[in-house]
């Protein structure tokens, strides 16, 4: 029991990393852009973050390193396919390089650093609660906050009106502009939130989750949030359900492995990357479910007057 | 102030012009990055680009790194043409890799030099498998390639270290996770006795024509590339949009394994979990660079080579991360595709009054220049219940 309460628990803290990720991601596709750099943004915002909590000390500013290093990077990203109107996922997959050899060449001094003991966290009261407590009430308040964010994006896309205008701006840029909208700086805007959140997501892995700093640690995170995506039908709320149930699956390979599994380290290692492909084949068998929940302008440039 | 405009004509010098701007900002900002780390620029960008070809050793060396780039970016250009998006060539050649070592690790004392064919059929058997399986799904499930690509790279990373650390673990290695070393007979020969460089080189140049006929004078290749351009008009004609999915693939599977197998049987000589240096990624960006064109990619694929080369050099040399390889290698595709805009665009003085411009369609940078901004763009979800390919913002 202990031990289910503690995988549960671990399951909340994997999901949160990929949750942060997979929510700046929706909001980028509900404007209409598809970042393949995720990877690169949540590469270099790890090594940001880590050698900000390293110097500071504090978990805090080192997410508003992550954040800023990502929104940076998304905000160059942005201006080539905006302004520039060049191939997404061509200047994507540029951004995921540059981020790996950048984050790798920046970082290599930090990969001996540690981090001083962070202090736990836990709500009181409910954090004794037999079961509940170490499975739900000890944990970062990222965690949380993640929660609280997948709420007000709802709200934000759903209930108000800024959110409207994203909406219209990811379905159909042309009658956004014809109605007055500012397309290419909102969707500037909306990529660079959307990078913000990546790089909260980074630095969490690295000062928070791990936490350490090594190359390539984000291990294709990045790109199971942009899956997650399309799993969750650009929904907030499913975002969040199916990071949590990716969370699970990462974190399952490390119980089965405590619980004296026979099997191979490496094919529980594979599983997260397995279960991205398997249910990236259930979700895709109905494509018009698929399309119709999809953001109609998704990856195409506009070029307005043009 | 500068603003875009459409070009009447999509610019032919531009095309040809904007790998080497790109490159030239990639030289500038190496110099920044230089000056920044407090190295003398000079020197750093000398063992960049001029240490990697100043003997004939170091040109051999050069060529060697060159041949996997080279076979893997043809099979990119293909996939890149016909608008299906391989971007997992990195985990094909590692299956190629290990099918190929499978192979080698057969031979005993009195197999023949026929081994060698045999292990490098194998790697590209091995490439395609792994290729096959993202088409297969692609083409069954509508399941986005490039998702189902990248993650099949972690599968082949996590495949080749079970085999490394367990079955195939060599029993008298000192428990180094590595088989054995292969025979002799299994090496794929080399040009010169005292070089490194070997027959993959003539491999891979008699690829790249292979691969210009296939691309422009088939029909097949035809096919394929109006299916990535114009993918309505393909329709139109009746051209099978799931055997050019199927044909890219292979393809760009194939020659991925056959990269992969080159170096198990070629340079490394046996399996380690050190098989996947990038190559695959950086394919991409030489595919690129070399505007997806066969004898383009001849060039980026001795300029990336340089690249790995002096990031080797700066490391030995100057003490700086070998990962500066990857920094450049992502500010030259940065920069590319920054250049490239300036093919179908032009930069003029607002004010200036603008001359009357149709805008450019989707078949813009097309020809027989591949370039990025030729490539019409489509969401991460699976798009239609028959067409592979969605309707287009053409």
């Amino acid at each position: 029991m202990e031990a289910f309460a503690l995988l549960l628990a671990a399951t909340l803290n994997a999901g949160t990393v990929l949750a942060f990720a997979a929510l700046g991601l929706l909001i980028n596709e509900r404007a209409g852009i598809v970042n393949l750099g995720a990877e690169g943004m949540m590469l270099v915002a790890a090594v940001a973050g880590y050698a900000t909590a390293v110097h500071t000390g504090s978990d805090w500013v080192a997410f508003a390193a992550g954040a800023a290093a990502g929104a940076l990077l998304a905000a160059a990203f942005g201006v080539l396919v905006i302004w520039l109107n060049t191939n997404q996922y061509a200047s994507g997959l540029a951004l995921s390089l540059f981020g790996a050899g950048f984050s790798a060449f920046v970082g290599i001094r930090y990969t001996q650093e540690k981090l001083t003991e962070r202090p736990r966290f836990e709500i009181p009261g409910l954090a004794d609660i037999p079961f509940v407590g170490p499975a739900l009430f000890r944990q970062h308040p990222m965690v949380y906050i993640a929660i609280a964010l997948t709420v007000a994006l709802a709200w934000f896309l759903y209930r108000s009106r800024a959110g409207l205008v994203l909406r219209a701006v990811g379905e159909s840029p042309e009658s956004a502009h014809a109605l007055g909208y500012p397309v290419r700086r909102i969707r500037l805007l909306a990529v660079m939130i959307g990078g913000a959140l990546c790089g909260i997501s980074g630095a969490y892995i690295s000062v928070v989750y791990t936490p350490f700093w090594v190359e390539g640690m984000t291990a294709g995170k990045g790109w199971i949030a942009l899956a997650l995506t399309t799993f969750a039908t650009w929904r907030p709320a499913r975002v969040l359900l199916g990071a949590y149930l990716f969370g699970g699956v990462t974190m399952l390979q490390f119980h089965l492995q405590g619980q004296g599994v026979q099997i191979a380290s490496q094919f529980l290692t594979m599983m997260p990357y397995l279960a991205t492909i398997v249910v990236l084949v259930l979700i895709s068998r109905n494509a018009s479910f698929i399309r119709i929940n999809m953001p109609a302008s998704i990856g195409k440039p506009f070029f307005p007057g043009g | 102030m500068l603003k875009l405009e459409v070009r009447p004509q999509p610019s032919r010098l531009m095309a040809f012009a904007s790998p080497l701007l790109a490159l030239a900002i990639t030289v500038v900002i190496g110099t920044c990055l230089f000056l920044l780390l407090g190295k003398d620029p000079v020197r750093g960008l000398a063992i960049f680009f001029i240490e990697p070809a100043k003997s004939l050793y170091a040109l051999t060396e050069l060529a060697m790194k060159a041949v996997p780039l080279m076979l893997i970016a043809l099979g990119l250009a293909v996939c890149f043409r016909s608008n299906v998006w391989n971007i997992g060539a990195e985990g094909q050649f590692v299956i190629g890799a290990i099918a190929a070592s499978g192979v080698a690790m057969m031979a005993d004392k009195e197999t023949g030099r026929w081994i060698v064919v045999a292990v490098l059929i194998a790697g590209v058997l091995g490439g395609m498998f792994w290729a096959a399986i993202v088409a297969a799904l692609r083409d069954r499930f509508n399941a986005n390639e490039i998702l189902v690509s990248l993650m099949l790279v972690y599968v082949a990373e996590m495949v080749l270290s079970y085999l490394v650390y367990g079955p195939w673990k060599d029993p008298a290695g000192y428990n180094f996770p590595q088989t054995i070393t292969f025979l002799k007979s299994t090496q794929v020969p080399k040009l010169f006795p005292g070089f490194r460089v070997n027959i993959g080189l003539i491999v891979a140049l008699i690829a790249v024509g292979v691969f210009w006929i296939l691309l422009f004078r088939t029909y097949a290749g035809f096919q394929l590339q109006v299916g990535g351009l114009a993918p309505a008009a393909a329709r139109y004609a009746g051209f099978s949009s799931r055997r050019a999915l199927w044909t890219a693939l292979l393809l760009s599977g194939g020659m991925a394994g056959l990269a992969g197998g080159l170096e198990v049987a070629g340079p490394l000589g046996q399996l380690t979990p050190h098989v996947p240096v990038g190559y695959g990624f950086a394919a991409i960006i030489v595919a690129f660079v070399g505007r997806l064109h066969p004898l383009g990619i001849v060039f980026s694929a001795v300029l990336m080579s340089m690249f790995y080369i002096g990031g080797e050099l700066a490391q030995s040399r100057l003490g700086l991360p070998k990962s500066l390889t990857g920094v450049f290698q992502g500010l030259l595709l940065f920069s590319l595709l920054a250049c490239d805009t300036l093919i179908v665009y032009r930069l003029r003085w607002k004010g200036a009054p603008p001359e009357p411009a149709e805008p450019v369609s989707a078949m813009a940078g097309g020809g027989q220049i591949g370039t990025t901004a030729a490539l019409p763009a489509r969401g991460l979800a699976p798009i239609g219940p028959t067409g592979l390919t969605p309707k287009e913002g053409v």
